[in-house]
This record gives C-alpha cells, structure tokens and sequence, in this order.
C-alpha cells in the first residue's frame, strides 16, 4: 500500500513548501497580531474601531473564501479599476505571496487576540514597580512587560502555529505546490487517492506532534524562574 | 462591479445558503452526540477506552479538514469493491455523505476536547454534593456533570459552531453547490471573481453573526441561574451557590 | 509588454494547465510535456523566441494572461465568443469533437431523456459545462477543478458518465488501465456556439504582434510537416479538424 510510484519526493518537496509558508506565515502573523494588539490596547477610536472591523471580517468569512478572494478577486479588481481610469496595470499575486498574505491576514487577528489576553494577564504590580524605579514606558515595556507577555502567550501562539500549519493545505487550491497539492498531484495521476493522502495526513500529523512536543519544552523554558502555583 | 450579475445569481446563492446551513447544523449536532461518549473515553483510566480515543482525536485535530475530505471522498472510491460488499457504497457514493462524514468526525474530536476540560471543570463540591446524596453514576452523570459542563463549555463551543460554519466551504471542492461552489462556477463561467466571492463573504458574514447572536440569546437564557447578581439591583434573596 | 510595432520580446512565457492528458501534462519530475508542449516548442522555434512554461490552474487561465503572470495561453483552450469578449485568440491549432465516456456495463442512453436524473461529470469552466448547461439542464452535473477528479469519480462509480473532448478522453483515460471498462457512447459533439472554433492560443486584447507571430508560426508548422510529425507522435492521427 505504501508504494508511492516514484512520488515519494515531489512529496518531500512539497513540505518543505508547507513548513516555508508556514513560517514565513507565522511571523507575519505574530507581526501584524502585535501591532494590531497594541492597535487595540493603545489606539484611538477610529483604530480601534479599524482592527474591529478586521478581526470581524476574519472570524466571519471562511479562508478558502478570503484565499479565492485575494488570488483571483484582487488582481481583477484592481485592473478592473485601473481600466475604468483608462491606465493599465501590471498586477501579479503568484501562489506563495497569496497564501502566505491570506494566512498572515487571518492568523493576524487570532495573534492579536493572544497578544492581547497575553498583556492584560501581566499583573499591574509589574507596571507599577518598573514605573517606581524610573523606568521610562518603552523600558518598561521591553524589558519587563514584554518578557513576560512572552511567557503568557506562548501556549496561545503555539496552538496558533498548529492551526495555521494546517491551513497552508488550503493553499493547494490556488496550487501552490505544497504538501497538499503534492498528494493531489500523485493520487491523481497515479489514481491511488487514499494511499497518498493518507501519507500527507501522517506528514500533518508528524509536524502537528513534534510542535506540540516543541512548545511544551518552549513553555518549560519559558517559565522557568516562575514559580508554579497549585492549579 | 458587475451587480447584475450577483442579483441575477441570487437564487442559486440562496439554495448554497441552505445547502451549508444543513451541513452545519447536521455535522453540529451529530458530531456534539459522538463527542460525549467520545470525552468520556478520553477521562477514563482504561486503556481500552483511553487509547483509541486518544488516537481519533491526535489524527483529526492533527491533520487538516481538507486532506481528511479528500482521504475519505476519494480515498472510498479506491475501495469501492470493499464498501460494495458490506452494502456501504451507496453512501459513501453521494458526496454530502462523505461531507458530512469528514465533518462530524471532524467537529467530534474538538468538541470531545471541549467537554472534556469541561467535564474535568465541574466544581467538586458539586460532585461530592451528589454522591452525598447518594447519586448513582449514570444519574449523577446526567442531572449534575453533564448540564454543568455543558454550561461550562457553550462559550467554547459556540466558536466551535461558527467554525463549522466556515469550514462547510470547504464541500465545495468534492463538487457540492454550497455558497463557496456556486462562487466558484459564477465567477469562472463569468470571469467575475470579485463579485463572486464578494458576495459569499457577504452571506457568511451575515450567517456567522447571526448564529453568534442567537448563541448569546441562548447562552442568556441556558445559564441564566448562574450568572452574577445585577450590581445594581441587589435584590434580598437573591442568592445563589458558587 | 512591447508597444505595437516593435519586435517581438526574446521570451515568451506561455501559461498551461498541466492538467490535461496528452494535451499538457505534468510527468513525476514536475516537468510539463504534451501535445500542446510540443506544439508551442515548435511555435517558439518558428517565431525565434525562447519560451517558458506556467502551470496555472484552469479557473484561473484566463485572468493570469489579463494579470500578465504569462503572455499567451496553450491549453486547449476553445475558441468561443464569450472568450474573445476577453482576449484575443490565434488561428485554431486543433479542434477535436466532445463526447460522453460511460462504463461498458451501463446502458444510459445519450438523450434528453435517458441523461435525466443521472449523474455527470466535467471540469469546471470549461466549454464541457456550459454546454451540459445549456443543452442537457436536468442533468445532475458535477464539476471538477480538473479532468483526473472526474475520471477518479467515474472509476468508482460516483458519476455515471463524463463528458469531454474525445482525444483527451481516450488517451488520458480509456487508454489507461483503469479505463478498460468503459466506452464512448453516443454522438460527437461539435456545436460552434459552445466548442466554438477549436483550441486556440489565447493572447491579451491588443497584443497583434504577438497574435500575428503566432499565426505565422501555425502556417509554418503545418506546411512544413512538423505539425504532422508531432501530432501523428502522440496520436497516431490529425487533430487538426476541418
């Protein structure tokens, strides 16, 4: 059952695609999750009210419909327009650039939820004393705020990870030639669909587990020097 | 923006509307009853119930809905023969079948984790109340933990509601006409995208928000003897045990 | 692009499927070959460029030639009216007849009446589906992203029938293993208002000079002889049509 036809490395390829868009993915998440944090926290109402919008639109429209959206709604409309003014544009979104940005848009506003909880979670003694030494606000934020944030967020961010690690499979929709368009690929040619998506299934499952093994090592480490109250 | 195009659509939209409402709340309900017993395997201590329970849930939270759509839609054909011989083809045949399937499998191991901190949550003193009152398991499961965990776990589970929601979108890839599929044909027949899928945001939008609002009607009303007295009404009596 | 009166760019990047046997195919290293890649290669030669290949998936051909990801389009793609409300397209390089594949065992009957009720597949947006569309509307129509979902689908027995165009069906699917059982049934399809004028290569509105090397090199290949050698390579036959 496990003769993958000569295909075993077009799927070896294919995640390497996935575990790139993932990454690239996730820091683009924890980027604009940060900003849009801060947005939310330190904003004035029309800010605020902005990253409103835009954490409703995430939590209401399906990815696959906000991917087909952005690969092949965007680049029409903006031609669309561009014609309607009589100019002409040269608008490409290749595969990789339109998932990734979808996946960072979406992630984004989940990021930012973290990041927020992640703030609001620092006790307001922390601010206080840094504040009583002389510590100026950015000090403050970065060397004791942040730290601990960090330690906060770290459970949020790693099921954040492994959530979007699994969306980069809807990516194969566009074709991007990740893990999921691979064993499409194969299953169709080959006309043996279970067999490969059942290897792409136990590729998911393989990264799924050594991250949540990761993350609990980052949240030892992360919490070390704390100590653990009784839950 | 050619509107005319969305307008002229509307009807096909509309029976997508349905097609995805029928799918949410089928998968919703079917894969809230597997998710019971399924959380109940994964508290108990013996390993006969622990581990395949465990497994079930590793392999559909740890892979993507879209490759477990595809493993079991295209995936049964490779078996056709078999599922012929036990009399399944017939289901495995139909496309909603295989939907549905893959998202009440789905839908089951999330919410098996939400109950299951649920479960776990249940005050103790609740607990020691009932078997003071000498509650036999079964009953004591079902007039005390049960409804308190499910109290617990509405918050959790109305996102999980609103996910389901979303990822019926997915169905339109193994050829069913949900609101993404009929996006999908109006926009390539008619090389408009934007107003295509524009407007099945649009109708997301407004079925997500509308389940949120009737999960917030309903979560007032489930747990209406839990929630913390009005501040400023400070009714005599109006106690309650916490 | 370069304005109109100036030479032809050194590069030519042509955008195809992939996806479509023995048209355009992806083999196991990734690489695309194929009638159609053949074809272009000779082109190429014909008009002294250098050409690159695309893959690009088969709803999104056409607004990848208007967003400029490549700047012609060789992938079966029919010459109809609808499209030339989009782009501009080439002489015709080949034109095949559409036909239903059904397995031998079946007994359907290609009629108004006997396709009622019964399940067909086809890809989506393509001359196939309107034409199923427009012509046998109370089909129980399924489409594809691409032609190998369908066959998967046939094979298992999901669909009833698929109906596509008679080359691509024999050689990427009764050709192969998996397609023994199965046969073409009832007549060929060739209606200009849907098939329009036979696969074309597809160029942005405007581009002349382009179009004007492309039709050159069509001349040239079919006085010549190569266009012959090529397709009795991978046919055994003309499909260049009347």
């Amino acid at each position: 059952m496990f003769d993958l036809h000569g295909y075993g490395w077009m799927i070896l390829d294919g995640v390497q695609v996935t575990l790139l868009v993932g990454l690239a993915a996730m820091v683009g998440a924890i980027a604009v999750g940060l900003a849009a944090a801060l947005a939310k926290l330190f904003g004035s109402r029309i800010v605020r009210g902005t990253v409103e919008v835009y954490t409703t639109i995430v939590r209401g429209v399906p990815e696959l419909v906000l991917l087909l959206l952005v690969y092949y709604g965007v680049p029409t409309l903006i031609q669309d327009t561009a014609a309607a003014m009589g100019r002409e544009i040269e608008v490409t979104i290749n595969p990789f650039v339109a998932g990734v940005g979808t996946i960072t848009f979406i992630y984004g506003a989940f990021a930012s939820e973290v990041f927020r909880a992640a703030y609001l979670a620092v006790p307001k003694g922390q601010f206080e004393a840094a504040t009583a030494l002389g510590l100026n606000r950015y000090l403050v934020f970065r060397l004791v705020v942040l730290p601990q944030m960090l330690r906060h967020a770290l459970p949020g961010l790693g099921n954040l990870w492994m959530v979007l690690i699994k969306a980069t499979a809807l990516i194969s929709v566009i074709q991007l030639p990740e893990l999921m368009r691979s064993a499409d690929v194969a299953a169709r040619t080959t006309r043996m669909p279970f067999t490969f998506f059942f290897v792409a299934c136990l590729i998911y499952l393989a990264i799924t587990l050594t991250s949540m093994w990761l993350q609990s090592r980052a949240e030892a480490w992360a919490s070390r020097g704390i100590e653990r109250t009784q839950a | 923006m050619n509107l005319d195009l969305v307008i002229e659509n509307l009807p096909r939209f509309l029976s997508g509307v349905v097609l995805t409402l029928e799918l949410t709340a089928a998968s919703c309900v079917l894969g809230f009853a597997l998710a019971i017993p399924l959380a109940l395997m994964r508290l108990s201590s013996v390993r006969l119930w622990l581990w395949p329970a465990t497994a079930y849930v590793l392999f559909f939270r740890g892979t993507p809905l879209l490759a477990q759509l595809f493993l079991i839609y295209y995936g049964s054909g490779q078996f056709r023969p078999a599922l012929e011989s036990v009399g399944l083809w017939t289901f495995f045949r139909e496309p909603w079948f295989c939907a549905l399937l893959t998202l009440v499998l789905n839908t089951a191991a999330y919410t098996s984790e939400i109950l299951r901190g649920a479960i776990a949550g249940v005050p103790r003193g609740e607990i020691e109340a009932a078997l003071a009152c000498g509650m036999s398991r079964g009953l004591r499961f079902r007039r005390i933990i049960l409804p308190r965990a499910l109290g617990l776990a509405w918050p959790a589970y109305t996102n999980e509601i609103v996910y389901q929601l979303q990822a019926t979108s997915l169905v339109s890839i193994i050829t069913l006409m949900d609101i993404t599929g009929v996006a999908r044909v109006i926009a390539s027949r008619h090389f408009a995208f934007y107003e295509a899928f524009l407007t099945a945001a649009v109708f997301y939008l407004v079925l997500v928000y509308g389940v949120l609002f009737l999960a917030k009607r309903a979560e007032r009303r489930l747990l209406a003897h839990l929630r913390p007295p009005d501040a400023r009404a400070a009714k005599p009596g109006f106690g309650f045990i916490r | 692009m370069a304005p109109a009166g100036a030479e032809l760019p050194g590069k030519v990047t042509i955008g195809t499927e992939g996806a479509y046997p023995p048209f355009n195919y992806l083999d196991q290293d990734g690489t695309v070959k194929g009638f159609e890649i053949d074809l272009a290669k000779a082109m190429c030669e014909r008009m002294k460029v250098e050409c690159d290949f695309v893959i690009q998936d088969w709803d999104g051909i056409i607004p990848g030639l208007l967003a400029k990801k490549y700047d012609a389009i060789i992938a079966s793609l029919y010459i109809t009216d609808e499209r030339k409300q989009k782009i501009d397209f080439s002489q015709k390089y080949y034109q095949v007849p559409a036909r239903f594949v059904v397995p031998k065992s079946s007994d359907i009957e290609i009629t108004a009446e006997g396709l009622a009720d019964k399940v067909i597949g086809t890809q989506r947006a393509t001359s196939f589906e309107r034409f199923m569309r427009d012509k046998f509307p109370e089909v129980d129509l399924r489409v594809y992203a691409t032609f190998d979902e369908a066959y998967l689908d046939l094979v298992s027995g999901r669909v009833d029938a698929v109906m596509g165009d008679v080359v691509a069906l024999s050689e990427g699917f009764l050709e192969t293993p998996d397609g023994a059982d199965f046969e073409f049934r009832g007549p060929n399809f060739t209606g200009a208002e849907w098939f329009g004028y036979g696969a074309g290569v597809g160029v942005r509105k405007g581009e002349t000079e382009l179009l004007n090397a492309f039709n050159e090199a069509i001349d040239a290949i079919r006085a010549d002889g190569t266009y012959d050698r090529i397709s009795e390579k991978w046919f055994g036959f003309d499909v260049y049509g009347e």
